[in-house]
């Protein structure tokens, strides 16, 4: 089933996306943490993604990151390098990688996997405190990884 | 509450202002009620060779005005819940009919407590926090129930031993009977918990200075334990700090009270080994 998925969306014959999305656990990084293919084949929304990125309760990049692109956002935090120009110095494939799992490019780093479900120690049911439930959700969805991918490849040099 | 969102806000705004500085003022200095000086920076003791040189209290990390406040009893508003605790020492309670003052005399007498603590209790046979310690008076010597962890009384009396401890500088011990307690908690400090896979370290020695948002993170210390938080007009316990620290990881947190968290309190406060106990302190 998966296969014949697959080999749709190679031909390009897919027209839901819902059924080629890449699964958290299926995503594959290359050797150096970058991940090449769309995780749904929908191009990404750049306004979707730059909302993702500065919301609290979606992906909060704001909290780390600073960038001249989202100054209008007020207190960003400044843990993670400043954005400006992410989409010059990665190409998208990178950028995909870092968002899913940063850790696979920088080994080690604070910088949370957005696109991950399992290998946590003690994982929690968002900020409640209280224990994850079985199927614990990925922080950002296939399609918000690429809504922002979208946004941070806006981000160029001047 | 209103006001106190509102001087968050104020205090942020600041911050941004003078494009992130490293530090409110980095070379302030504490002198609570002009006469008593406050080590808010040292030399890191020698288990933390090769993590930290220098250890700071929360306190430098604060706004200018969160910082004031701590400086004179009056404008310290977790003073009123040590007065509250002194009525309280003085009170006989449960089926002895005795008070602490009964067999304290007075919480001077009690001030190498907040700077040793947690300790090994010989009789017990484990390591004791002041909560445990102050239970067992209860129970066992006054006849009166116990306090849980986190009441408002037992919140208090932490206050007052703190304040009688003042200056003292931290000196928690981690060899002998306790050290396997603090092994697990020194495990603990740099597990990385919950979806978004943080330690204690990832915030507070990594970046320490740095901001998270609007926080700008301490060192986590815990000498100025219990603290009260203007954004919620309260005193909070260190493991109650602790909760909400594992909690803000995505994880399924720990209980105050906990054997875990007693592990982390105890290495924590080693942490500070040197800084003065500066509770009970003022934090946003
Ligand atoms: C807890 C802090 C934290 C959060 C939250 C965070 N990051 Fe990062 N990020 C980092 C750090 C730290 C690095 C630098 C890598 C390293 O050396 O560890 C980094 C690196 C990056 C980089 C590459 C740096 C560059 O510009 O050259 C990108 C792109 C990035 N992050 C994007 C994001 C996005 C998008 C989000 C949210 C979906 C996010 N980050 C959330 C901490 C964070
Ligand atoms: C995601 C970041 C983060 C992580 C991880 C984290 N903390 Fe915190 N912690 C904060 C922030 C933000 C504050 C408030 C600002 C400050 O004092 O640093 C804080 C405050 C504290 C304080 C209060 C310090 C004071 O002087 O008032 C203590 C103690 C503390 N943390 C301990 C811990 C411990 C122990 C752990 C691990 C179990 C931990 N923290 C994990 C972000 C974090």
């Amino acid at each position: 089933m998966k296969r014949i998925a697959t080999s749709l969306v190679a031909l390009g014959l897919m027209t839901g996306a819902a059924l080629a999305e890449t699964a958290p656990g299926d995503i594959q990084f290359d050797e150096y943490g970058a991940v090449e293919a769309s995780l749904t084949g929908t191009p990404g929304n750049p306004d979707e993604g730059r909302k993702i990125m500065t919301t609290k309760s979606m992906g909060n990049c704001v909290s780390c990151h600073e960038a001249v692109a989202y100054a209008d956002v007020p207190f960003p935090g400044n843990i993670g390098p400043i954005l400006d120009g992410a989409g010059s110095r990665w190409s998208e494939g990178e950028l995909r990688g870092l968002v899913a799992n940063a850790k696979m490019t920088f080994e080690g780093t604070v910088m949370p996997a957005f696109y991950k479900v399992d290998g946590f120690i003690r994982p929690g049911d968002a900020y409640t405190g209280k224990a994850a439930p079985a199927d614990l959700p990925p922080i950002l969805s296939a399609q918000q990884v690429e809504d922002v991918v979208a946004y941070l490849m806006t981000l160029k040099d001047e | 509450m209103k006001i106190n969102k509102m001087l968050g806000t104020a205090v942020a705004l600041t911050a941004l202002a003078i494009t992130m500085p490293a530090f409110a003022d980095e070379n302030a200095e504490l002198v609570i009620n002009g006469e008593i000086p406050i080590v808010t920076k040292t030399a890191a003791p020698a288990h933390l060779e090769g993590a930290l040189d220098e250890i700071m209290s929360g306190w430098v990390f604060r706004s200018d005005e969160t910082q004031a406040m701590e400086m004179d009893d009056f404008d310290n508003p977790a003073m009123l819940f040590v007065e509250e605790a002194m009525v309280a020492f003085e009170t006989p309670m449960g089926s002895e009919g005795k008070s602490c003052a009964d067999c304290h005399d007075g919480p001077e007498s009690l001030a190498n407590v907040r700077p040793t603590y947690p300790k090994w209790n010989d009789a017990k046979e484990q390591v004791y926090n002041i909560q445990m310690q102050v239970n067992d008076c209860l129970t066992e010597r006054m006849g009166a129930e116990k306090e849980k962890y986190d009441s408002q009384l037992m919140k208090n009396y932490l206050a007052l031993l703190a304040s009688v401890a003042r200056g003292t500088p931290v000196n928690v011990a981690i060899d002998g009977p306790a050290q396997p307690m603090w092994e697990k908690g020194k495990e603990m400090y740099y597990t990385r918990y919950g979806q978004l896979e943080l330690s204690c370290a990832s915030c507070h020695e990594q970046n320490y200075g740095n901001w998270i948002r609007a926080d700008h993170l301490s060192q986590g210390q815990v000498n100025g334990f219990p603290v009260y938080r203007l954004k919620d007009t309260k005193l909070t316990s260190a493991q109650g700090r602790f909760k909400g620290c594992v909690r803000d990881t995505r994880a399924e947190t720990f209980k105050p009270g906990s054997e875990e968290f007693l592990a982390l309190e105890l290495y924590v406060a080693s942490r500070g080994n040197g800084l003065s106990v500066e509770g009970p302190s003022v934090r946003n």
